[in-house]
């Protein structure tokens, strides 16, 4: 499962002292595990990015243009105009170390440069010395430092161990979202052709075929039609799922590793088993074939540029509004960047649930809902019958997903729908949930497996949260709405926690749910039996 | 390291001033000129630094949500942490800006035996924070009654509360002593700690040497080597009323004060004091968490290539086809 070949105990001996060098005196490290490989020179080109070549971040010559230094100056500067935030949080930060030890990367690794504030410093020191009449004058008395290769490679070292889930920024007393500063970081670096294959390569997929994975229509046409086959075999019920059809009332936008990827899939027969029991109106579709959005995690332009088919689909199939499924980044998107970057979507209706006539008056402009609230107002209104018993064999705790929780604030509708699916749920300690969430520490295009180390050291305070609720309570789910998290916690549970399996809501949702005519379910959509119906 | 170089330069400050003051009598230079050129640059570079904050847009609203988000009607939404409304925007700017919010929430993590990772609350950061700028603030509005003639009874009744309990002659401020304090604790914060230590720059000392500074001449003022309030006075409203003078014999203490206190206000604009200011601006905090509800407008939003329907129809329409899928052009 791990190129890591430590075992837990030792990988948890974390050393916490900083180095006697300074932190501009001391070099990264590019211990393998680590990093994650450069981005294949094919990705580049299709999706029209600068310097596509063959390199690796472990080779002495990066391969950079010749004005590599003018094009990163002139980067900052063109962003200093674009974004206040940028410039602010180059300006304000005091270094008071409030958000040093709330980074699970810091917390998972004692690198100091882990730290929030010093990841920032990388950028602002160059800022400094570029930009600030203290730093041009006073040079490395007021942390200005020149930019050079050294400090290049480090950027990359650093902005790509930042899962950009925004922890810090809540304990910020100046509200500076680190997020922000990666996301300027690896822009920068983006232009000069330094970039990692896990993020550009599913963004070149998502550009051509829709979604991440690459999976073409005809091939999205057939996992549905396992999905539809798997749900007969449980239920005796044959769903209809539509694909790309016009005149529907909602288009659905899952992410892409819901239909392909194990534990998504479960979540995945939930969302086709709840739509075939309410009758809605809807359908899939090929194109808009992921909500998920790498761009997010390579720049702004990438994000509008794999976004745009949201709306332009909904428009061509004619709905009324938009319903999204349990991803995380994905929901970043769709609520912070969507409507600003490619609405408004006038054409489309303010959503009404079909089935309860609840108006979301909260989407009022974006026009797309979050599943967990669509469902969260089926079950208020009675809409559902659910048989709480049938997740029995389940007892679950939930891990909020970094970007639902603090760039959106849906806290309490997962946590309403698993108290009225299942009986057995308890909430990991206070500071490791809601907007105190722990990241799973493979966020932001990190979750490659040659950065295994890295993964597990920052998803230990997660796992470690997980761990004291199995230890206290026998938690053997841990229930998340990401479908990053689903991919990437179960490693993670399988190192730390193995006794524990990673699921989603919609699939407790589908277990508890009584459709109309099912045949006598013994087990749930993993094929497990049901408490009591073991034989 | 550091910390060291900053004393220094502190201190070199100091002798400055006593050179200047002491030695060559240089009093013009130092009660007159210098005060003015040190708060014209405050304020050129406070408002400069300001304008470009305002004029660099903010393309995305960002806000950092710290509660439940207004959805459906009977989920009870955080109107403070996670805003709808720009009254409930003002609502967590006042908490954030008089109570230091956020850094109430400060916790401290510990790796214990285990591995047991456990988080405890920590709020000596906060308590130190707090003190420093409250006591700051009411010294800074203290030394208003230097300024004016007669003194509003709105800046007597501040200052009989901060000399409450009434001890010594001239009665001891609250605020000088928790000054002080403060500024001692986050001192020794920085350098105790090695995490801080390792991420505070010389600036970082800097600022609180420089603090420190001032407190401490002015407590040695005000209470150990007494200098002319009266000619303080007529210098003081001297320089705001743009007829300044020098009244003989004030004092070289005063003098190093007055040099310290105008280098701060000197350096403050080029400096990570700006997070005065900067705080109003902070778009994870400043902005409403309703983006689902209302469009927020990107100034600088321009069209991008994308991958229309119709290329990727082009693209897979015959493999569309043999699956049956519906296509918008045979």
């Amino acid at each position: 499962m791990s190129d890591s070949t430590m075992k837990p105990e030792e990988l948890a001996k974390i050393d916490y002292t900083p180095p006697k060098k300074g932190w501009m005196e001391t070099k990264p490290n590019f211990r393998k595990g680590t990093w994650c490989y450069s981005a294949a020179p094919k990705n580049l080109k299709y999706l029209g990015l600068p310097n596509p070549r063959d390199w690796q971040p472990s080779d002495k010559d990066w391969k950079l243009p010749e004005n590599w230094k003018e094009i990163i100056i002139e980067g900052i500067n063109d962003r200093l105009k674009k974004y206040r935030s940028f410039r602010l949080f180059m300006d304000i930060c005091v270094r008071c170390g409030a958000c040093a030890d709330k980074c699970h990367y810091f917390i998972g690794s004692g690198d100091p440069k882990n730290m929030p504030v010093l990841r920032a410093e990388l950028l602002r020191s160059v800022y400094r010395n570029y930009f600030t009449k203290a730093g041009k004058l006073l040079g490395k008395f007021a942390g200005a430092r020149e930019l050079t290769i050294d400090v290049l490679k480090e950027w990359f070292y650093y902005f790509y161990q930042c899962t950009e889930c925004r922890r810090c920024s809540v304990f910020c007393p100046y509200g500076i979202d680190t997020a922000e500063v990666t996301m300027i970081g690896r822009e920068l670096l983006n232009l000069i052709g330094v970039n990692i294959n896990w993020i550009l390569e599913p963004a070149a997929n998502c550009f051509r075929t829709g979604n991440h994975l690459g999976i073409e229509p005809h091939a999205f046409n057939d996992n549905i039609s396992f999905a539809i086959d798997d749900i007969e075999d449980s239920t005796g019920i044959r769903v209809e799922a539509p694909i790309n059809k016009k005149g529907a009332e909602i288009l659905v936008v899952p992410p892409s590793a819901d239909y392909f990827a194990d534990p998504h899939y479960y979540t995945f027969l939930g969302y086709l088993a709840l739509f075939h029991e309410i009758g809605l109106d809807y359908t899939w579709s090929a194109f808009a074939s992921e909500g998920g959005n790498f761009g997010l995690f390579q720049s702004r332009e990438m994000i509008k540029r794999l976004n745009a088919k949201i709306y332009a689909e909904a428009k061509r199939l004619g709905v009324k509004w938009i319903l999204g499924c349990e991803c995380g980044h994905m929901w970043r998107v769709m609520h912070q960047y969507m409507d600003t970057l490619n609405g408004p979507a006038d054409f489309l209706e303010v959503p009404v649930s079909p089935i309860t006539g609840t108006k979301f008056e909260h989407a009022a402009s974006t026009k797309m809902v979050h599943i967990c609230e669509f469902t969260a107002d089926l079950i208020k209104n009675n809409k559902l019958k659910l048989d709480r018993s049938r997740n029995d064999h389940w007892i679950t705790t939930f891990h909020d997903s970094c970007n639902p929780a603090r760039a959106m604030g849906l806290l309490e509708e997962p946590r309403y729908i698993i108290r009225n699916v299942c009986n057995n749920f308890h909430e990991m300690p206070d500071n490791t949930i809601r907007e105190q969430t722990f990241c799973c520490g493979s966020g932001a295009g990190l979750g490659t497996d040659e950065n295994m180390e890295m993964r597990l050291r920052g998803g230990l305070p997660r796992a470690n949260a997980v761990k004291y609720v199995h230890d206290k309570h026998g938690v053997n789910l841990l229930v998340c709405i990401c479908a990053i998290d689903k991919a990437t916690l179960t490693p993670l549970m399988e190192y730390w926690v193995p006794e524990v399996v990673v699921g989603g809501i919609h699939e407790l949702v589908a277990n508890a749910l009584i459709m109309k005519g099912e045949k006598d379910r013994t087990t749930d959509f993993r094929e497990q039996p049901f408490k009591g119906k073991e034989d | 390291m550091s910390a060291l170089l900053s004393l220094i330069a502190v201190l070199i400050l100091i002798i400055l001033a006593t050179l200047g003051v002491g030695v060559l009598h240089l009093n013009g230079l130092f009660g007159i000129v210098i005060p003015y050129i040190a708060v014209t640059m405050f304020i050129i570079g406070f408002f400069y630094r300001i304008f470009k904050w305002a004029s660099a847009p903010v393309p995305f609203r960002i806000t950092t949500t710290c509660g439940q988000e207004k959805s459906l009607s009977w989920i009870k939404r955080n109107r403070l942490e996670s805003p709808f409304t720009n009254l409930e925007v003002v609502g967590r700017m006042v908490l954030e800006i008089f109570c230091f919010w956020s850094l109430f929430r400060n916790t401290k993590s510990e790796l214990k035996e285990g591995p047991k990772l456990v988080y405890g609350s920590n709020k000596y950061l906060w308590a130190g924070a707090l003190a420093f700028h409250y006591s700051f603030l009411v010294i800074f509005l203290r030394h208003y009654r230097f300024f004016v003639e007669p003194i509003p009874a709105l800046l007597n009744m501040m200052q009989s509360f901060d000399g409450f309990f009434q001890v010594g002659i001239p009665v001891l401020y609250i605020t000088d002593i928790v000054l002080i304090g403060a500024l001692g604790y986050l001192f020794f914060r920085r350098v105790l700690d090695p995490k801080l230590r390792y991420i505070s720059l010389p600036s970082d000392y800097f600022a609180l040497f420089l603090l420190l500074g001032i407190a401490i001449s002015g407590v040695l003022m005000r209470y150990f080597f007494k200098v002319d309030i009266i000619g303080v006075k007529e210098l003081a409203i001297g320089l705001v009323s743009f007829h300044p003078k020098t009244p003989a014999g004030i004092g070289l203490l005063f003098y190093i004060h007055l040099f310290l206190v105008c280098t701060l206000f000197a350096y403050f604009p080029f400096s990570k004091l700006m997070h005065m200011p900067g705080i109003f601006f902070s778009p994870t905090r400043n902005l409403a968490n309703n983006n689902r509800a209302v469009r927020h407008i990107n100034p600088w939003n321009y069209p991008v290539k994308v991958h229309t329907y119709e290329e990727w129809e082009d693209e897979f329409r015959e493999k569309m086809k043999a699956a049956g899928l519906p296509l918008e052009r045979e």
